[in-house]
C-alpha cells in the first residue's frame, strides 16, 4: 500500500506486511517515515491511496502516544467508556471495566480521576481501556514513549503478560530497539521517508519473557543486528 | 523457564482533604477587602489633603457621604429597590446571554461552515459600541424593562459564545480518533467528549458575562427611564440634582454589587471545575 497526503507528502511507499492472531509485530523506523500513518491505515482512519487493506479482525482497539484519558472522568469511567459508546448496558461495561482494571494491576484506583494518577499508572488505564473491547487487533503507537525508563520496564513486562493472556495480534510502532525485541515475535524496519520495510527480523524466544532476558547475550546479538538494518536505511 | 508476574503494590487511594467552600470564598474576599481599604484611604487623602476647603464639597470624606445617606430611609429604601430592580434585569439578561450563548457555541462546534458563517455576528455583536445600539434599542423594545434587558444581553453574550466555542473545541486529536474509531455518533461526540472538555471554559465565560452583565444593567437603567428607576436610573438623577452624597453612595452600591456578583461566580467557578477534574482547586 501507498499512503500520499493532500499536502503532497508520500508517508508510505510500497509497505506490504501481514498479521496473523497470535503475532506480536513491532515496527521501528526513523522519526517521519510513516509508522503512526501505518497505524491509522491499518485502523481505519485514514485510507490508503494505493493498494488495499484487509483487516479480518472483529474488533480493534488503538493505544495512543498519549493516555489520551478524559480528564473528568474517573478510571473506571474512562475504561467504561468503550462499552457506554457500543451500547453496552451498564453492569456489563461496569463489570468488564473492573475485570480490565485488574488486568493492569490498577484494582485500587477505580475512582481516581487522571491528574490523580502518576504517567505510568495513566498509561496502564489507557491500556485497560484498549484491552476491555477484547480486541482481536491491537495498535500501539509508542505508547510507553514518554516513560521514565523504570515504567517503561515494568510496562513492558506488563504487555508481554497480558499478551499472552489475551493472545490479539499485537502491531506495536516504537523508537526503542531493545523495547521492540523484548515485545515481539517478529520487528520490521522501516526506512526514512517514504517509509518502506527495509527489514524483517523474527524473535526466537516464547512468552512469558522473564525481564532478565534482556541482558542475555543472544538478545544483544539480535537489538545489534536490528539497530544494523536501521542504521543502514535512515 | 520460571514465570514471572510483576504486580505494583497499590496503596490505598487518598483523596485529598476537602476544603470548606466557605474559606475558598473568604480566600478569594480577602484581597477585595484591602482593595476597599486602600481604596478609603485614598478617598480620606483627596477630601483633605488635596482639595482646597472651598471645593471640599466635590468629595465630602466618607463617614459624611455614608453617615447622611445610611441614616436616611427616605434615600436608602429607593435605592435598594432600585438595587433590586437592576439586579433583576441582570440576571435575567444572564441567563439569556447564557442560554443563548451556550447553544449558539455548539452549533457552530458541529459544522464547520457554521462557524465561518455565525461567527462574525458575535464579533459584531462585541465590537460595535452599545451606545449606537442604545437608540434603537430604545426604539424597537420600548423604554423600560425589555429593552435594559437587552443591553445586558448584548454586552454578556461574547464571552459566552466565545468561551464555550473555545472549550468546544479544546478537546485534542488523539481524543476525537478515540470517538471515532469506537463508531460515536455526533451526539455522543458532543455530549461525552467535546461539552464535558468544555465545562472550565463555560465557567470562566460565566464569570466574564456576569461581570459585563451588570454592568449592562446598570447602562440599560442609565438610558431606558421608563418604569420604576433602577440604580443606573438614580445614578442619573442624582447627578442632574448635583446630590454628592447620594450620587456617591450609589456609586459605591453599585461597585459593591458588581464586586459580589463577579465574587459568587468566582468562587463557583474553583468549586466547580476543582471537583471536575477530581479534586478541590487550590
Ligand atoms: N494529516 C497529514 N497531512 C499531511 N502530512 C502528514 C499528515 N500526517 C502525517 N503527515 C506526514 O507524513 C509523514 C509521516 O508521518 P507519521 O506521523 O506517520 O511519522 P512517524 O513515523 O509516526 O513519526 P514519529 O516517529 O515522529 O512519530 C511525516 O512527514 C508527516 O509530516
Ligand atoms: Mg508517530
Amino acid at each position: 500500500m501507498t499512503k500520499r497526503f493532500p499536502t503532497g507528502t508520500v508517508a508510505l511507499t510500497d509497505v506490504s506486511m501481514s498479521l496473523d492472531s497470535g503475532e506480536f509485530v513491532t515496527v521501528v523506523g526513523p522519526s517521519g517515515c510513516g509508522k503512526s500513518t501505518l497505524l491509522r491505515l491499518a485502523s481505519g482512519l485514514e485510507t490508503a491511496t494505493g493498494g488495499s487493506i484487509e483487516v479480518s479482525a472483529r474488533a480493534t482497539s488503538y493505544v495512543f502516544q498519549d493516555a489520551t484519558l478524559l480528564e473528568w472522568r474517573t478510571a473506571l469511567r474512562n475504561v467504561e467508556l468503550v462499552g457506554e459508546l457500543r451500547g453496552a448496558s451498564r453492569e456489563e461495561r461496569r463489570s468488564r471495566a473492573r475485570a480490565a482494571l485488574d488486568l493492569v494491576g490498577l484494582t485500587g484506583f477505580e475512582s481516581q480521576h487522571p491528574r490523580q494518577l502518576s504517567g505510568g499508572m495513566r498509561m496502564r488505564v489507557s491500556l485497560a481501556r484498549a484491552l476491555v473491547a477484547e480486541p482481536d487487533l491491537a495498535l500501539f503507537d509508542e505508547p510507553f514513549g514518554a516513560l521514565d525508563e523504570i515504567t517503561r520496564l515494568q510496562m513492558q513486562t506488563e504487555l508481554q503478560r497480558i499478551f499472552r493472556q489475551e493472545r490479539f495480534a499485537g502491531l506495536f510502532i516504537t523508537h526503542s530497539v531493545s523495547e521492540a525485541v523484548y515485545l515481539s515475535t517478529r520487528v520490521l524496519v522501516m526506512s526514512g521517508r517514504p517509509g518502506r520495510i527495509v527489514a524483517e527480523i523474527p524473535i526466537p524466544w516464547d512468552y512469558p519473557r522473564p525481564p532478565e532476558l534482556r541482558y542475555s547475550a543472544e538478545f544483544g546479538e539480535i537489538t545489534g543486528r536490528v539497530s544494523t538494518a536501521l542504521g543502514e536505511h535512515s | 523457564m520460571t514465570t514471572v508476574e510483576t504486580r505494583v503494590e497499590t496503596p490505598a487511594p487518598q483523596a485529598d482533604p476537602p476544603r470548606s467552600v466557605a474559606r475558598s470564598a473568604l480566600r478569594s474576599a480577602l484581597p477585595i477587602i484591602g482593595a476597599l481599604v486602600g481604596f478609603v484611604a485614598v478617598w480620606y487623602l483627596v477630601t483633605y489633603l488635596v482639595l482646597p476647603a472651598k471645593q471640599r464639597f466635590l468629595l465630602p470624606p466618607p463617614h459624611e457621604v455614608y453617615g447622611t445617606t445610611f441614616s436616611n430611609p427616605q434615600l436608602m429604601g429607593p435605592m435598594m429597590e432600585a438595587l433590586a430592580r437592576s439586579f433583576a434585569v441582570a440576571l435575567v439578561g444572564l441567563v439569556i446571554a447564557v442560554v443563548f450563548g451556550i447553544s449558539y457555541a455548539v452549533v457552530m462546534s458541529q459544522w464547520a461552515w457554521a462557524e465561518k458563517v455565525l461567527y462574525p455576528y458575535a464579533v459584531i455583536l462585541q465590537t460595535i459600541p452599545i451606545l449606537a445600539l442604545v437608540p434603537l434599542i430604545g426604539i424597537w423594545l420600548g423604554y423600560s424593562f425589555l429593552a435594559r434587558v437587552a443591553v445586558c444581553v448584548i454586552i454578556a453574550l461574547f464571552p459566552m459564545v466565545a468561551n464555550t466555542l473555545f472549550g468546544l473545541q479544546s478537546a485534542s486529536a488523539a481524543a476525537h480518533d478515540l470517538f471515532t474509531l469506537n463508531k460515536a455518533t455526533r451526539w455522543q461526540r458532543l455530549v461525552k467528549l467535546q461539552f464535558p472538555a468544555a465545562v472550565p471554559s463555560i465557567f470562566t465565560g460565566l464569570r466574564n458575562a456576569a461581570g459585563l452583565s451588570v454592568i449592562g444593567a446598570i447602562v440599560g437603567d442609565y438610558f431606558f427611564q421608563q418604569g420604576s428607576p433602577g440604580i443606573g436610573g438614580l445614578l442619573r438623577v442624582y447627578t442632574q440634582r448635583l446630590q454628592m452624597e447620594a450620587l456617591l453612595t450609589s456609586v459605591t452600591l453599585t461597585a459593591l454589587f458588581g464586586v459580589v456578583i463577579f465574587t459568587i461566580f468566582a468562587v463557583l467557578d474553583r468549586a466547580v471545575v476543582g471537583r471536575w477534574y477530581g479534586r478541590v482547586a487550590r
